[in-house]
C-alpha cells in the first residue's frame, strides 16, 4: 500500500498530514512490500527449519537467526512507514495489530534466542511470524483504507497501546515455548529420540522461560491497563465497556496462570497446556481491542487512504 | 584335539528372550554356585565359563563326551526353577565353530543391544577371570577367550563399529540434558554399586553434574564411591530423603524386589515442587516399579529403553557390522581349525 495524500480535518483521532511515505530511491518499496518481504524472510527461516527437522540435521543457528533478523528489520521498516503516516504507533487496524504482535514476538526471540545453545526457538518463532504475516496480508479487509489513530494525540495512551500489544507479543512467544515444552515432554515420556526435535531446549529451561515470559507479560499488561485506567478516569467515554472487560479478563486469565504456577498448583505439562490454551484469549480479543472508543460515539475520520 | 569338537554354548539374551524372562534368568551367586556344582557333578563337562550380565546369561562348556545341549539345558532349567518347555523357545544354542564365532561377536560388541558398546568386553574378561580363578577353564576355553579378546581389539581398530555415543551411560546423560539442560545444578543419587551405575556416574560427572550422592546397602562401599567421585554417602535407610532432594537417580542394585516403589516416588514428587525427576533403572530385575513412569513430571528409563534409543542413534554403526563380522568369522574359524585340525564347521543348532 502506498500512502496517499492525507486529508486535513480537525479531528483528534485522525492523523496529521504528512509526506508520502515512499522512499525516493525505492519508489516500489512500500510499507506493505517491506512487510511482505519480511514475511518472506521469516518463511525462508521456517523452510530452512523444516528441512533441518525432516532431514534430522542440526541446523545452523546463525542462518536461522539471520533470516529472522532480516525479516524483523524489514517488518520494522514497514511498520515505521505506517507509524510515520499517523505519527503514532502503527496499531490503527487489525492488520497493524497482528503485525505488531508478530513484531514483538520476533523481537523477543532475537533478544532471548541466542541464550540457548541448541534450540529450535527460531524455527517456531518464524512459524508464528509467517502464520500471522500471511493471514494478515491475505485478508484485505483487515488493512482497511480507514486507518485511524485510535488513541488520539495523547502519548500516554499510545504508550498504553504499545505496552499492551507488546505484552500480547510476549504471550505469543509464551505459547511457542509452551508448545516446545509439550513436544519435548511428549518425546521424553514416550521415550522417543525426537529426531531434530531433540535439539529443543531442555524442559527445565523451557519451564523457567515460560515462567519468566508469563511474569513479564502479566507485568507489562498490568502497566498498560494501569495507564489505561488512569486515562479512563479522565475520559470515561473514550473506552467501550466491552473492550475494558475483555482486556481486564485477558490480564486476569494470565495473572491466574501465574498465581497457579507460583503456588506450584499448575506445573510442568499442565502449566504448558494452560499457557498454550490461554493464548486464544489475546488472539480472540484483538478485534475488540482494536476498537478505539465507545461504538455509540461518532467514528473517527479516515487518516490515510490506499491509492 | 577331540575335545574341541564338543564346545557348547547355551544361553539367553536380549535377542532371544523378553525382559521379564531375563529377569528370572539372572543368576544370583547362589544359583551360579549351584549350577557349577551341577556341572561338576555330571562329570561330562571338562571346562566351562559362565557369562552372566544384565542382558545375557551364557554358558560356554567343553566336554570330551558328546553331551547334548539338551542335557545342559535341563540342568540350567533345574537350577533356575524353570520348566524346560518354557525356557527352550527363548534359549539359544551353538556348537563348536558357531559357538566360537558367537563369543567373538559378543566380545566385540556385535551382539550387544547397543552395537559396538565396550562394556561387554570388560564383562567377558571378568567372566573369564572368574572362571580362571575357579579353575574351570582349560586349554580350549583359554585359547578361545584370549583369541576373542584379541579379535575384539582388531575389530575396534579396523572398523567404525565403536564410533559415536551408544553406551547406556552416555545415552542416559544425553537424556538428562534434554530434561535439565546444563547439569551443573543437578543433584545425582546413585543407588547400588553396579559397574554400569558407576560408569553412568562418571559420565554425569564429565558433564559437570552437581553433587553425586551414593547409597548402598554396604555403607563402606557407598563411602568409597563418594570419596572417588568427591560426592557424599547416604545411608540406605534414608533413600526417601535422597529421592526428594535429587534430580537424577541411577539405580543398579541386585535387589530381587523394586527399591523405589510408586508411593516412594510419589511422596518425593510432592516435596519437589515443579522440578522433574529422572529415574534411570539399570538393574535387572528392575529397581523401579514401572508404575512410577505414570507419575507427572517423572521420567523413567530402564535398560531396554536406553538400548532402544541408542539403537536409533547408531544406525550408521550397523553399516559396519558386516565388515566386522567378516573379520571375526575368519578369525573364529581359524581359531577353531587350530583347536580341532581337520574338523569341518558345524552349523548352529
Amino acid at each position: 500500500m502506498i500512502f496517499g495524500p492525507i486529508p486535513a480535518a480537525p479531528d483528534l483521532h485522525r492523523a496529521a498530514p504528512g509526506p508520502t511515505l515512499v522512499p525516493m530511491d525505492l519508489p516500489f518499496f512500500t510499507d506493505r512490500w517491506a512487510i511482505a518481504c519480511g514475511t518472506g524472510f521469516y518463511a525462508s527461516g521456517l523452510l530452512y527449519g523444516c528441512w533441518s527437522v525432516l532431514h534430522r540435521r542440526r541446523h545452523s543457528r546463525i542462518a536461522s537467526y539471520t533470516f529472522m533478523l532480516v525479516g524483523w528489520l524489514l517488518q520494522t521498516y514497514g511498520l515505521y512507514l505506517r507509524g510515520q503516516a499517523t505519527h503514532s504507533c502503527p496499531t490503527g487496524n487489525k492488520f497493524e495489530l497482528v503485525q505488531f504482535v508478530a513484531w514483538s514476538c520476533t523481537l523477543l526471540y532475537l533478544a532471548v534466542g541466542p541464550a540457548f545453545r541448541t534450540s529450535l526457538l527460531g524455527f517456531f518463532s518464524s512459524g508464528m511470524a509467517v502464520l500471522l504475516g500471511v493471514v494478515s496480508l491475505a485478508i484485505p479487509a483487515w488493512d482497511s483504507a480507514s486507518r485511524t489513530r485510535p488513541f488520539g494525540d495523547d502519548p500516554v495512551v499510545a504508550i498504553h497501546a504499545s505496552l499492551a500489544l507488546f505484552s500480547y507479543g510476549v504471550f505469543a512467544l509464551l505459547a511457542l515455548t509452551s508448545l516446545m515444552f509439550l513436544l519435548q515432554h511428549r518425546n521424553l515420556r514416550q521415550k522417543r529420540s525426537g529426531g531434530a526435535f531433540a535439539l529443543l531446549p531442555s524442559i527445565v529451561e523451557l519451564d523457567h522461560m515460560n515462567l519468566r515470559l508469563l511474569g513479564c507479560g502479566v507485568v507489562l499488561l498490568a502497566i498498560a491497563l494501569g495507564i489505561a485506567g488512569l486515562h479512563w478516569r479522565g475520559h470515561p467515554d473514550a473506552v467501550a465497556p466491552a473492550k475494558l472487560i475483555v482486556t481486564v479478563t485477558v490480564w486476569l486469565c494470565y495473572a491466574f496462570a501465574l498465581g497457579q504456577r507460583l503456588l506450584q498448583r499448575w506445573v510442568a505439562q499442565r502449566f504448558a497446556w494452560l499457557c498454550l490454551a490461554l493464548f486464544l484469549a489475546p488472539l480472540l480479543s484483538l478485534g475488540i481491542v482494536s476498537s478505539p472508543r465507545r461504538p455509540d460515539l461518532p467514528a473517527p475520520l479516515p487518516a490515510v487512504r490506499a491509492p | 584335539m577331540t575335545a574341541a569338537k564338543h564346545l557348547f554354548l547355551l544361553g539367553a539374551n536380549h535377542r532371544t528372550s523378553p525382559l521379564a524372562l531375563r529377569e528370572r534368568l539372572t543368576l544370583t551367586p547362589e544359583k551360579g554356585a549351584a549350577l557349577a556344582a551341577a556341572l561338576r557333578a555330571t562329570g561330562a563337562v571338562a571346562e566351562y565359563c559362565l557369562l552372566n550380565t544384565c542382558n545375557r546369561v551364557e554358558l560356554y562348556a567343553v566336554s570330551p563326551e558328546p553331551v547334548t545341549a539338551q542335557h545342559l539345558l535341563a540342568e540350567f532349567c533345574r537350577i533356575q526353577g524353570l520348566a524346560p518347555a518354557d525356557f527352550a523357545p527363548h534359549a539359544h544354542q551353538r556348537r563348536n565353530p558357531a559357538a566360537v564365532v558367537h563369543l567373538f561377536e559378543v566380545a566385540a560388541g556385535l551382539d550387544s543391544q547397543m552395537v559396538g558398546e565396550t562394556e561387554i568386553l570388560g564383562q567377558v574378561k571378568d567372566a573369564y577371570a572368574a572362571a580362571q580363578a575357579a579353575g574351570t577353564v582349560g586349554p580350549v576355553l583359554n585359547r578361545v577367550f584370549q583369541k576373542a579378546f584379541h579379535a575384539a581389539k582388531i575389530v575396534r581398530r579396523e572398523t567404525a563399529i565403536g564410533e559415536g555415543q551408544v553406551s547406556v551411560a552416555t545415552v542416559a546423560v544425553s537424556l538428562a540434558e534434554r530434561i535439565f539442560g546444563r547439569l551443573r545444578d543437578s543433584r545425582v543419587l546413585v543407588i547400588g554399586a553396579g559397574d554400569i551405575a558407576e560408569k553412568t556416574a562418571k559420565a554425569l560427572r564429565s558433564r559437570e553434574a552437581g553433587t553425586i550422592i551414593f547409597a548402598n546397602r554396604t555403607a563402606a562401599r557407598a563411602e568409597e564411591l563418594a570419596r572417588e567421585f568427591a560426592g557424599a554417602a547416604l545411608p540406605f535407610a534414608r533413600l526417601d530423603d535422597g529421592l526428594a532432594e535429587s534430580d537424577i537417580v541411577v539405580s543398579s542394585t541386585a535387589a530381587p524386589e523394586p527399591v523405589l516403589t510408586v508411593p516412594m516416588v510419589d511422596a518425593a514428587m510432592h516435596k519437589r515442587a515443579s522440578r522433574p525427576l529422572f529415574l534411570i533403572d539399570l538393574a535387572l530385575p528392575r529397581d523401579i516399579e514401572p508404575g512410577a513412569a505414570e507419575l507427572p513430571n517423572v521420567f523413567v528409563y530402564n535398560l531396554d529403553d536406553l538400548a532402544r534409543l541408542a539403537e536409533e542413534n547408531i544406525a550408521q554403526r550397523r553399516a559396519e557390522i558386516d565388515r566386522a563380522r567378516a573379520l571375526l568369522t575368519g578369525r573364529a574359524e581359524e581359531t577353531w581349525q587350530k583347536l580341532s585340525p581337520g574338523s569341518t564347521s558345524d552349523s548352529p543348532q
